[in-house]
């Protein structure tokens, strides 16, 4: 045990320096000294409990992806009727009860209709399945229902697009180094640090900006349009500015056969030049133009409704095809609501709305208060305990305490290496590691103690110490193991680091607290060969 | 140079005498503890029964002015508030439930934060908001499922890790103590009505790693001595392997309670309920590898068979047949 080869020496010492080397970025970043640039820097980020900052959980409805679903089947299945050769009439179409039912008028036709509609499946990812299941009722009446892998991945596409919007919203928000990612099938974290006032973000985040241009009804009944029930083929969208209530201002539009705003090139905050009012003028890409261009030609003399998040904006009469490829949206804006309603049609609409489930705010005082004091209790708390194991095992006690040294900088060099976050309980696991990272030294030096009281000489009980010790120290630091990666599967955010910081802190405690150790006891006591020790 | 010994060598207690008083007072306090949790109950945040929490320091105040915030808060009609200190004197959190409706419409909660925040900054001018937690119903059902899962996993999987290292008995032995020390810390917490947040939860979970620790070293010198010690009495070989261990367990456990009353007194506030739970969990760990793992291995009829290779499968029938 005594022999340690030269190779083992160096490679042991090689590797203590490596992770202390990568620990010095964040050394020197905590001490709020400035590091040079150009450099590589693995640095212990700051969580959001530490930097001030905040954390938003958005969450999706999977049922809303479902009916949008089933909508845009209802419109893909009416044009493909239309466009055959020779059309087949279809009546009682109804999206409702989450499947799409409709009747096919002439029962001969039953077989072109499936073979026209089963295109429009398709195949759900790897599931093997489709999409959408097809069965015929009642001799002619078509169900369609779309199958849970279908949803899935809808659900799964709509959160990977969302999280592209969300990102690009945050960008022109100027926010440094925003963390957004899928959690769950159908929840995003966002994470912004150095945030103060969230409000600005959350305002564009519930934003779904989901812009339509529909085709007013003007034959639906008032009275109905006012009690909310819809014509045949249309829907009633409430004003954006009416206060609710009874008789507060609804439109019928139709339901289908209107334009969506997302094939947009620009979106920009303008004003009205004779009232001075704010407005947002878009910029349709070409294909959206020519859509654009095709309603309004077709359309003069009519009102259409400019529809945002299912609230209408304004119903503005058709006076000329708009042949340009732009529009102006004017509505009840502030400067402040158009801008954001610009940038927020500049990064497309959500695929689905997402509503704020989890926020925490955390300002920047109390982060920055609590790492000074946590630095300050780790500072006592070591200098106190390696007094204390200096008084208890003199020499040994001293070998421990070089080990725990290094052990702090292995600890932050690694964790700057994969780059992990440090938060407040984090730092409490900082300080609970370094109490326990003795116990290893501990369970070694009373086990040499002891060997040397059953009368073996020093050598002899050094090597037993180590190794009886060892075994020991393996199941205590298993079951640590256990409990913290546990602890990192289930927590969220905050517990995470700290399951971080004590996994890392249980792996080079022993490294340093055994290996290190041994290496320097051993040396000592081949170059002085002592014939006592004191322990 | 004369080194600190704070057990003297050969010391030789007799721990286990007093196993059965020990063991009921034990039982008393655990059943107790969880009266107390059940009357009580736990101080739960908002993490774990949803609503909002804001974090207001009022900076240049020796004291928050705690009543006076209180009936500014109820006057906005968003109802009573829950107000409490945290760290120092003048640090408060607000809790509130969230308004109905909140759970379909966040932009409710959204506006009650508001209203408050704005409330608090104008009637004191040094108020510092230094947070504002909003959890609805739903996100904190699912963490205190969560949390739930991973006490209770991590109990089984170390126990389970136990039951294979050694016998099924020492199994049951850390599972027993496990449960001791997190029934007698949650006790403390209904006691004190310190806040349960998910930062306790990692607490818990920190304390089953190290309350485990002692639990390991006791057994392990057990085993040692089973196979070294065939005729020993168990209640004497116990003994034995809690004395021989008792310098390391003494001096591991106060390095940790250096470490943590340093951090308890000096460190963070906002962690303050979470340090307590580990120092007290240290507290109750140690005594529950003397007194609740180790007498239980006797009344589970462990003895030296137990280790004897080929018979080391069928302890128990070889325990029935003695």
């Amino acid at each position: 045990m005594l022999d340690f080869p030269r190779w083992k020496v160096i490679s042991l010492w090689l590797l203590t320096l490596v992770c202390a080397l990568a620990a010095v970025p964040t050394v020197v970043s905590m001490a709020n000294l400035r590091w040079p640039a150009g450099l590589p820097e693995p640095k212990v980020n700051l969580g959001l409990d530490l930097a001030g900052g905040s954390h938003i959980l958005l969450e999706a409805d999977p049922a809303q992806v479902r009916r949008q679903k089933i909508d845009t089947m209802e419109e893909s299945v009416r044009g493909k009727l239309k466009a055959m050769a020779q059309p087949v009439r279809i009546s009682d179409i109804s999206n409702n009860n989450g499947t799409l039912t409709f009747l096919v008028d002439d029962p001969g036709k039953i077989d072109a209709v499936r073979e026209a509609v089963e295109p429009l499946t398709t195949g759900a990812g790897m599931t093997g399945k489709r999409d959408w299941t097809i069965s015929v009722v009642d001799g002619n009446r078509f169900v369609l229902t779309p199958s849970a892998e279908g949803i899935a991945l809808a659900v799964t596409q709509a959160m990977d697009s969302a999280v592209e919007v969300v990102r690009k919203r945050i960008d022109a928000l100027g926010t440094k180094e925003p963390t957004i990612i899928r959690s769950g099938p159908s929840r995003i974290v966002v994470q912004v640090p150095g945030l103060q006032d969230p409000q600005a973000l959350k305002n564009l985040l519930k934003q779904t900006a989901k812009l339509e241009f529909k085709l007013v009804d003007m034959a639906a009944p008032p009275s109905d349009v006012a009690q909310g029930i819809a014509p045949p083929g249309d829907e009633i969208v409430p004003f954006a500015d009416a206060k609710g209530g009874a008789g507060a201002a609804k439109l019928a539009v139709r339901r289908l056969g209107g334009i969506r705003g997302d094939q947009l090139t620009n979106a920009q905050l303008s004003n009205n030049p004779q009232t001075n009012a704010a407005t947002v003028t878009i910029t349709f890409n070409s294909e959206g133009g020519e859509k654009f261009a095709r309603l309004t030609s077709a359309n003069v003399g009519k009102p259409f409704a400019i529809i945002l998040d299912g609230k209408v904006l304004s119903s503005p009469v058709i006076n000329e095809p708009i042949l340009g490829g732009s529009a102006v949206i004017s509505g009840n804006f502030t400067v402040e609501s158009a801008g954001q309603l610009a940038i927020s049609l500049r990064s497309g609409a959500l695929p689905v709305d997402l509503k704020v489930v989890e926020e925490r705010t955390v300002g920047p005082d109390l982060g920055a208060d609590s790492i000074r004091r946590g630095m300050i209790a780790m500072g006592v708390g070591t200098v106190a305990l390696a007094l204390f194991i200096l008084v208890t095992y003199g020499r040994f006690g001293g070998y421990a305490c070089a080990a725990l040294v290094i052990n702090v900088f292995m600890i932050l060099g690694l964790m700057g290496l994969i780059g992990t976050t440090l938060t407040l309980p984090g730092i409490a696991g900082f300080v609970l590691t370094i109490g326990a990272a003795v116990d290893a030294n501990v369970l070694i030096f009373e086990r040499i103690r002891e060997e040397r009281h059953r009368g073996r000489r020093v050598v002899a009980a050094v090597e037993m110490g180590y190794k009886e010790a060892t075994r020991a120290i393996f199941d205590a630091n298993i079951t640590n193991i256990i409990a913290a990666t546990l602890m990192f599967a289930f927590g969220s955010g905050p517990v995470k680091g700290f399951a971080v910081v004590l996994i890392i802190g249980i792996l080079t405690s022993v490294f340093t607290a055994v290996v290190m150790t041994r290496m320097w006891v051993s040396q000592w006591l081949r170059a002085a060969r002592p014939a006592d020790i004191t322990l | 140079m004369k080194l600190l010994k704070l057990v003297p060598d050969h010391t030789n207690i007799h721990f286990l005498k007093w196993r059965v008083p020990f063991y009921l007072g034990s039982l008393l306090l655990m059943a107790a503890s969880l009266g107390l949790v059940m009357t009580r109950g736990l101080n739960l945040g908002v993490d774990f029964i949803g609503g909002q929490m804001i974090r207001v320091t009022f900076e240049r105040s020796a004291e928050a002015p705690v009543e006076a915030l209180r009936a500014e808060v109820t006057r906005l009609g968003y109802g009573e508030p829950g107000i409490q200190r945290f760290g120092k004197p003048n640090e408060v959190s607000i809790r509130m439930k969230l308004p109905p409706g909140a759970d379909h419409d966040p932009a409710l909660a959204d506006k009650m934060a508001r209203t408050i925040t704005s409330a608090v900054k104008a009637a004191h001018s040094d108020a510092r908001i230094d947070g504002v937690d909003s959890v609805s119903g739903k996100v904190s059902k699912e963490l205190g499922w969560d949390a739930l899962w991973a006490l209770g996993s991590a109990a089984l999987f170390v126990a389970g890790y136990i039951w294979l290292r050694f016998e099924w008995q020492f199994g049951i032995g850390a599972l027993l103590s496990l449960v001791h020390d997190v029934t007698l810390t949650l006790g403390m917490f209904a006691l004190t009505q310190l806040e349960f947040d998910l930062n306790i939860v990692a607490a818990l979970l920190t304390l089953i790693g190290y309350s485990l620790n002692d639990t390991i070293v006791v057994y392990d010198r057990i085993r040692e001595n089973l196979k070294k010690y065939r005729k020993m009495p168990m209640p004497e070989l116990l003994d034995l392997s809690v004395n021989e261990t008792l310098a390391r367990t003494i001096v591991t456990s106060l390095s940790m309670l250096i470490t943590l009353i340093a951090l308890l007194i000096l460190g963070p506030p906002v962690i303050f309920g979470f340090t307590a739970a580990i120092t007290l969990g240290i507290f109750v760990g140690t005594y529950s590898s003397i007194y609740m793992a180790a007498p239980i291995l006797i009344w589970l009829k462990v003895s030296s068979k137990s280790f004897v290779p080929g018979e080391a499968t069928g302890d128990a029938a070889a325990a029935r047949r003695n």
